[in-house]
C-alpha cells in the first residue's frame, strides 16, 4: 500500500455545475415534479457535490491506496477469517440473470431458486443439519435469527418460562448482545483456567427456565470444547437447546460437524469460511441451520422444492414460522459467490481447508512461544491467543512501562502486516489473538514470524520504537479521545 | 496506588456515597476512574427520578469500555453534577470531588450493608 | 480393538493427494508436501490428523462429505451461468422497495477494488483510512439527504434499519415499551418489525388506514395516551401515496415521542425529508441509490438521527480527529455503546460495517450530484404518472385513491388482477406486485430506466387483452 496518506474528501473536489452521468432525454412531456406543492417538496437545498467522472475514479482509486486488505497482505485478524476471497466468484455474481427483482414470479426465478436451495442443502451436509435458511444477513443477524428458532421452538410447545440462555464468560460479545435483543436474559457460565467451558459450574444452572446454549466451538481461545457431548447431553436432558455459534466453524470442516457435536441451531459466516469478501465489514451473510424437527420455525419466505403448482421451487410462507427478519431471501449476490467457492472446493478440499488452517495455526504458536507468553499451551484448531510479549521482552503486566499488546500490533503495521486482533477474548490482560487461515503460504508465515521475534527484540532493546509506532503507515496514531470527546461525524461538522 | 477516603461509604461496584444530613452525594471511586481511564461521557438520571440500591441509574463511558452505575442506596435524585456534562474528565482529575448525582436517602438503615474506608480498601487490592 | 479402528478411521480421508507438486496441488492452497513436513515436525505431529487428536472419535465424521467433487474454473462458471440462464429477466415495473435504477458504471469497477473490498471493518485506523474516509463520506450524504444530523454505516437493509430505529424509540424511552406504527408503511418493514418486537418485547401498535394514507386522527389518538415511545410511519407509502406529516414531530414530542420516518432514500432528494418534517430518526434502504435489485440483496439500510441521541443509535460510527502528526484522519468512534465492550447491555448486536454498500452509495451520489438526483426523480415521476395515466386510458383499470405519488401508485384492475400480471410476465413484463389486501389492485413503479416504447408496448398487450 502507498504510504502517502491521500486526504482529500469528495465535498473538496466539488466544482458547481459538473457533472458525472449521464442520462437520457425525458421522453414524457406534461409531467413535472413542480407538480407536487410545497408542502411535499424538499425545501433546503442537498450538500451533494458535483464532480465530473474522472474525478470520481481518481478520488476513490487514490483512497483505495490508503486501504489494507487481504490482496495487500497477510492479515491474521483472529475470529475473522481473513482467507483469499477467489475472483471467480466476483465474476459469477455479477451476472446480469441474476439482476432480477425480488417479487419475480417463481416461475422466473427458476435458477436464483435452486442456487438457493443448492447452497442450503451443502451447508446442510456439512454442519450435519437438516435445513438452512439463507435469509440472515450477517453472523450477528445469524445469531438472532437462530435464537429467535429456539424461542419460537419452546413457545410451540406452550413452554413460555425459557426466557433464560447460558453463555460462557470467553463469548464474543455478539453473543449476549444477540440475546438481548431476542429478549433473552443471559446467564454466564465460568470457563475454567484451560478457558473451556466449566461443566461442573453449569450443572447448577440448568433448570425449566433455560431456553438454551450458546456456545462456539472451537471456542474463542482456539480450543475444542472436548465435554461438548456431555454439555449437550446436560443441556438437552434440561430441556435446552443448543446453539452452535459458527465464528469458528473453518477448522472443523470435514473433520467433525456441529450437528455430530450436539448443536440443534447454528448459523455460518458465509464471509469468514466460506470466502465471501469481508468488504470493510459487510455485506456478510449468515445462514441458518436446524436439526431435524426445528425446520418449520426457520424465517419466512422459504423457498421450498415440489412447487403445488407444477415443476420446480416455490416461495412460501408458513403460520409456525418465526417470521419475516428480512426484505427476501438475505444477500443474495453473497449466496452466489459462496457457491462458486463452494463447487470449486468439492468434497476433497472442503475438509483440506480446515486441516491446513489448523496446521498453519500451530506452526505460528511454536514458532512464536519463545517470545510470546502463551497462557495455554496445548495444540490449538484455527487459532490462538498469546498473552502479549513475554516477560523478558518488555512484556511484564505489572510494570508500568511494560510493552503493549497495542504497542506490538502497531508496530506490525510498520513491516507490512496487519495487525492480530488484540484485547479479546478478555480472559487476558494482553490478548493477542492470531487466526493464519489455510490461504497463507509457509513463506508469508516465516516472514511474520521473523516480524514477531524481531519486534519483541525491539521491544527490550527501544520500546519508545514500539510505543510511539507506526511509522511508515499512511498517517500515525490517531487521538481516539478527541473523537469522542469532539464528535465530528459529517464534513459539515468539520 | 488508588486514593480511598475516611468517612464515605463504598459499594462493591465502585460507587461511593457521601452522606451530608438527608444526603447522599454518589459517585465512582477513585480506583474505578483509573480502571476505565480516560472517562468521555457521563450518562446521568434526571431530578426526581427514583434510584433503588443494588439498581443501575446510569453509565460511565471511556473510549475503549463502558461501565454501569449502580446506586448504592435509594432515594430521589435531587442534584444532578451538571459541570460533568461538558467536562466528564473531571472524574479523572478527582473523582471524590466530582460526585455525580445527589439523593435524598429514603433508607438510611442501607448505608450499614455498605463497606468502610479500610474494608473497601481491601478489596481494590 | 478401539486402537485398531482408530487407525481405520485416521485413514479414511487420504491426508494428502497426488498432485504435481506432491502438496496438495489446490488453486487456494500454497501448500507443497515438503511445507506440510517442515511445519509438522515443527510443531511435533506427525500428520494433520494428529492435529484433532483431542477430539473424540465418536462425534468425528468418519466419512467423505457427501457433495460433488471438486471443479474447475471452467465448470464452475458453466454451472453458475447455466442458473443465470434459468432466470427470465423481466421489464421492470415492480417496486415495493426495490427498484430498477441506472447505475453509472464507474460505481460497480470502483466498489469491486479489492484494497477496499478485502479489507475487514477498519479496526486499525492507520491502514483503513480508505475505508474510514468513505464511511465518513457516506454519513455526511446521508444525514445530508434525510436532513438529520448524524447517520451511521450499518445497517443491513430498510427492513431491519428500521426495527433498529423502533428499538431505539424504546431504549430512548427508558419506562415506555409502545411503538406505533402506520399500516400504510412498506409490507416488509412491517412485517421485519413485527418480528423484532414480538421477540424483543415491544408493544407494536398499527396505527390504521384512511384513504390510502395514515389516519393521523387515530395516530394522535394513540399518542395522547402519553405511554408511547415513538411513531413509525412510512414515505412514499405502501400504495406509493406521498404522506402528509404535517403536525406530528410537534405531537409527538409533547408526549415525549420519537418521530421515525422510513423513506425510500433515492426520494430525499425532491420530497420533504424527514429532517424537514421535524423526525427525530430517519431510516429506510438505500437500493434506490444505484444498486443493483439482485433478487433482493445485499443492499444497504440508513438509519440518521439527532446528535443528541448518539448514544442510543446502533451500529458503527466513523468520527473525524487527528493523527499523532497532526493530520486530519478518521476512526471508528463511540464504541462504547457497542456490541463488543457493551454486550448484553449494548443498543443493538450488530456488528456489520456495511462497508462495500456504503462505497457504492458514496460513489453512486458523488457522481449524480443534486443535478443527477433530481433529474433521476423527474423522469421516474414522469414515467409512472405516464404509465398510470395510458393505463386509466385502457378503460381496464379504475382510480383507487387520490393523493399524489411520487414513482410507484395503486390501480384497481377490472378483471382478474393475478391473471393479467401472469399473463404479462409471459410476455416479459413485471407489472408491479399484488397489492396486499387488495387482490383487485397492483402496485406498480416506474424508474427513469423505462422507455416510452416500453411502456406503450407493454399497454398494447394490455388493451388486447381478454381477462
Amino acid at each position: 500500500m502507498n504510504k502517502t496518506y491521500y486526504s482529500k474528501l469528495i465535498f473538496e473536489l466539488s466544482r458547481p455545475g459538473r457533472v458525472g452521468y449521464s442520462l437520457p432525454k425525458n421522453e414524457f412531456e406534461g409531467y413535472s415534479l413542480v407538480q407536487l406543492g410545497a408542502t411535499q417538496s424538499r425545501q433546503t437545498k442537498t450538500l451533494l457535490p458535483e464532480c465530473d467522472e474522472l474525478t470520481v475514479v481518481r478520488h476513490y482509486t487514490n483512497m483505495s491506496n490508503n486501504n489494507f486488505g487481504v490482496d495487500t497482505g497477510f492479515y491474521p485478524l483472529g475470529s475473522c477469517t481473513m482467507k483469499y476471497n477467489p475472483k471467480l466468484n466476483e465474476e459469477l455474481c455479477q451476472l446480469p440473470g441474476f439482476n432480477i427483482h425480488p417479487m419475480t414470479p417463481a416461475k422466473y426465478a427458476q435458477g436464483s431458486l435452486k442456487l438457493y436451495d443448492e447452497v442450503q442443502k451443502t451447508l446442510a451436509e456439512i454442519a450435519g443439519l437438516s435445513r438452512f435458511t439463507l435469509n440472515p444477513y450477517a453472523g450477528a443477524h445469524g445469531e438472532l435469527t437462530g435464537l429467535m428458532v429456539i424461542r419460537q421452538y419452546h413457545m410451540s410447545r406452550g413452554d413460555v418460562a425459557r426466557t433464560k440462555i447460558i453463555v460462557p464468560d470467553s463469548a464474543h460479545g455478539t453473543n449476549p448482545a444477540s440475546a438481548a435483543v431476542c429478549g433473552l436474559q443471559i446467564v454466564e457460565v465460568k470457563s475454567l483456567a484451560d478457558g473451556t467451558v466449566d461443566v461442573e459450574a453449569l450443572k447448577p444452572l440448568l433448570g425449566p427456565d433455560i431456553a438454551g446454549m450458546m456456545m462456539t466451538n472451537p471456542n474463542t481461545l482456539g480450543l475444542f470444547e472436548t465435554k461438548i457431548p456431555e454439555i449437550a447431553r446436560l443441556v438437552h436432558e434440561c430441556g435446552g437447546l443448543m446453539y452452535y455459534d459458527g465464528a469458528n466453524l473453518n477448522p472443523m470442516l470435514g473433520v467433525c460437524r456441529p450437528g455430530d457435536m450436539g448443536f440443534d441451531v447454528m448459523h455460518i459466516n458465509l464471509h469468514k469460511t466460506f470466502s465471501t469478501p469481508h468488504g470493510g465489514g459487510g455485506p456478510g451473510s449468515g445462514p441458518v441451520g436446524v436439526r431435524k424437527g426445528l425446520e418449520e420455525f426457520l424465517p419466512n419466505p422459504k423457498p421450498l422444492s415440489n412447487s403445488p403448482e407444477g415443476e420446480g421451487l416455490y416461495l412460501r410462507c408458513e403460520e409456525s414460522s418465526l417470521g419475516y427478519i428480512s426484505f427476501f431471501l438475505g444477500n443474495f449476490g453473497i449466496i452466489i459467490r459462496a457457491y462458486a467457492y463452494l463447487l470449486s472446493l468439492g468434497k476433497e478440499n472442503i475438509p483440506m481447508a480446515g486441516k491446513l488452517s489448523v496446521l498453519n495455526a500451530n506452526y505460528i504458536k511454536e514458532s512464536l512461544r519463545s517470545h510470546y507468553e502463551l497462557p495455554i499451551d496445548t495444540v490449538c484448531k484455527h487459532e490462538f491467543v498469546f498473552d502479549g510479549l513475554r516477560e523478558e521482552y518488555g512484556g511484564d503486566h505489572h510494570s508500568p512501562e511494560h510493552v503493549t499488546t497495542l504497542d506490538v500490533a502497531k508496530r506490525l503495521l510498520d513491516y507490512g502486516f496487519h495487525a492480530p486482533t488484540i484485547y479479546f477474548p478478555l480472559l487476558f490482560h494482553e490478548a493477542l489473538m492470531i487466526e493464519p487461515t489455510e490461504t497463507e503460504s509457509k513463506e508469508t508465515l516465516d516472514d511474520f514470524i521473523a516480524v514477531m521475534k524481531k519486534i519483541a527484540e525491539e521491544a527490550k532493546a527501544d520500546p519508545q520504537l514500539l510505543k510511539t509506532a507506526p511509522h511508515d503507515t499512511p498517517v500515525r496514531r490517531m487521538d481516539d479521545v478527541k473523537a469522542v470527546k469532539e464528535p465530528k461525524f459529517t464534513f459539515k461538522a468539520l | 496506588m488508588a486514593k480511598v477516603i475516611e468517612g464515605l461509604y463504598y459499594a462493591e461496584s465502585h460507587e461511593y456515597v457521601r452522606v451530608e444530613g438527608e444526603y447522599g452525594y454518589i459517585g465512582i471511586t477513585d480506583y474505578a476512574q483509573d480502571q476505565l481511564g480516560n472517562v468521555v461521557y457521563v450518562d446521568m438520571p434526571e431530578v426526581d427520578d427514583e434510584v433503588t440500591a443494588g439498581e443501575e441509574f446510569g453509565a460511565v463511558e471511556s473510549v475503549k469500555a463502558a461501565s454501569d452505575l449502580f446506586s448504592p442506596v435509594s432515594g430521589t435524585v435531587v442534584e444532578v453534577n451538571e459541570a460533568l456534562e461538558d467536562e466528564p474528565e473531571l472524574i479523572n482529575k478527582d473523582a471524590f470531588a466530582n460526585w455525580i448525582i445527589k439523593v435524598e436517602l429514603s433508607d438510611k438503615s442501607e448505608l450499614d450493608k455498605l463497606m468502610d474506608a479500610a474494608a473497601y480498601e481491601a478489596i481494590c487490592k | 480393538m478401539m486402537e485398531k479402528d482408530m487407525q481405520t478411521a485416521k485413514h479414511s480421508t487420504p491426508l494428502l493427494r497426488e498432485g504435481q507438486g506432491g502438496g496438495v496441488a489446490f488453486k487456494y492452497f500454497p501448500h507443497t508436501a515438503d511445507d506440510i513436513q517442515q511445519m509438522l515436525d515443527v510443531i511435533g505431529v506427525r500428520s494433520l490428523d494428529e492435529l484433532y487428536a483431542e477430539i473424540p472419535e465418536e462425534i468425528k465424521l468418519h466419512r467423505e462429505l457427501n457433495l460433488p467433487s471438486e471443479k474447475s474454473e471452467e465448470e464452475v462458471r458453466s454451472i453458475i451461468q447455466g442458473l443465470a440462464a434459468q432466470n427470465k429477466p423481466l421489464t421492470c415495473f415492480a417496486g415495493a422497495g426495490s427498484y430498477d435504477h441506472y447505475t453509472p458504471s464507474v460505481v460497480p469497477f470502483i466498489a469491486s477494488r479489492s484494497e477496499f473490498s478485502t479489507s475487514y471493518t477498519p479496526y486499525q485506523a492507520e491502514i483503513s483510512q480508505g475505508t474510514l474516509q468513505y464511511i465518513f463520506e457516506y454519513q455526511t450524504l446521508m444525514a445530508d439527504l434525510t436532513s438529520m444530523d448524524i447517520s451511521n454505516a450499518s445497517m443491513y437493509d430498510g427492513t431491519t434499519a428500521t426495527a433498529e430505529a423502533m428499538m431505539m424509540c424504546v431504549a430512548a424511552a427508558k419506562k415506555r415499551n409502545r411503538v406505533l406504527i402506520s399500516q400504510t408503511i412498506q409490507p416488509a418493514v412491517l412485517a421485519v418489525c413485527k418480528t423484532y418486537a414480538r421477540f424483543h418485547g415491544i408493544d407494536l401498535v398499527e396505527v390504521p388506514e384512511k384513504d390510502g394514507l395514515m389516519d393521523k386522527e387515530a395516530a394522535c389518538q394513540l399518542i395522547e395516551a402519553d405511554d408511547v415511545a415513538g411513531l413509525i410511519v412510512g414515505q412514499p407509502n405502501r400504495y406509493g401515496l406521498i404522506e402528509d406529516f404535517t403536525g406530528m414531530a410537534d405531537l409527538c414530542h409533547e408526549h415525549k415521542a420519537l418521530l421515525a420516518i422510513n423513506t425510500m432514500a433515492s426520494a430525499l432528494a425532491v420530497l420533504k425529508t424527514p429532517g424537514e418534517w421535524g423526525a427525530d430518526i430517519a431510516c429506510g434502504d438505500a437500493q434506490s441509490l444505484g444498486i443493483p435489485m439482485g433478487y433482493g440483496g445485499p443492499y444497504i439500510g440508513y438509519l440518521c438521527t439527532k446528535e443528541a441521541l448518539v448514544r442510543k443509535m446502533p451500529g458503527r460510527l466513523v468520527g473525524a480527529t487527528t493523527d499523532a502528526d497532526g493530520r486530519r484522519t478518521f476512526v471508528l468512534t463511540m464504541q462504547a455503546r457497542e456490541q463488543h465492550i457493551r454486550r448484553e447491555k449494548a443498543t443493538s448486536n450488530i456488528c456489520t460495517a456495511q462497508g462495500f454498500m456504503c462505497l457504492y452509495v458514496a460513489c453512486y451520489l458523488s457522481l449524480m450530484g443534486p443535478k443527477g438526483m433530481h433529474e433521476v426523480n423527474e423522469q421516474s415521476y414522469a414515467s409512472a404518472h405516464y404509465l398510470h395515466d395510458e393505463l386509466l386510458k385502457t378503460g381496464k383499470f379504475e382510480k383507487v385513491f387520490d393523493a399524489p405519488f411520487l414513482n410507484e401508485f395503486t390501480l384497481r384492475y377490472k378483471g382478474d388482477a393475478k391473471k393479467l400480471r401472469e399473463t404479462l410476465a409471459e410476455e416479459g413484463y413485471l407489472l408491479g406486485v399484488p397489492t396486499l389486501y387488495k387482490p383487485d389492485c397492483l402496485t406498480i413503479a416506474s424508474t427513469e430506466r423505462r422507455t416510452k416504447q416500453e411502456i406503450d408496448n407493454m399497454v398494447d398487450i394490455i388493451k388486447d387483452l381478454k381477462i
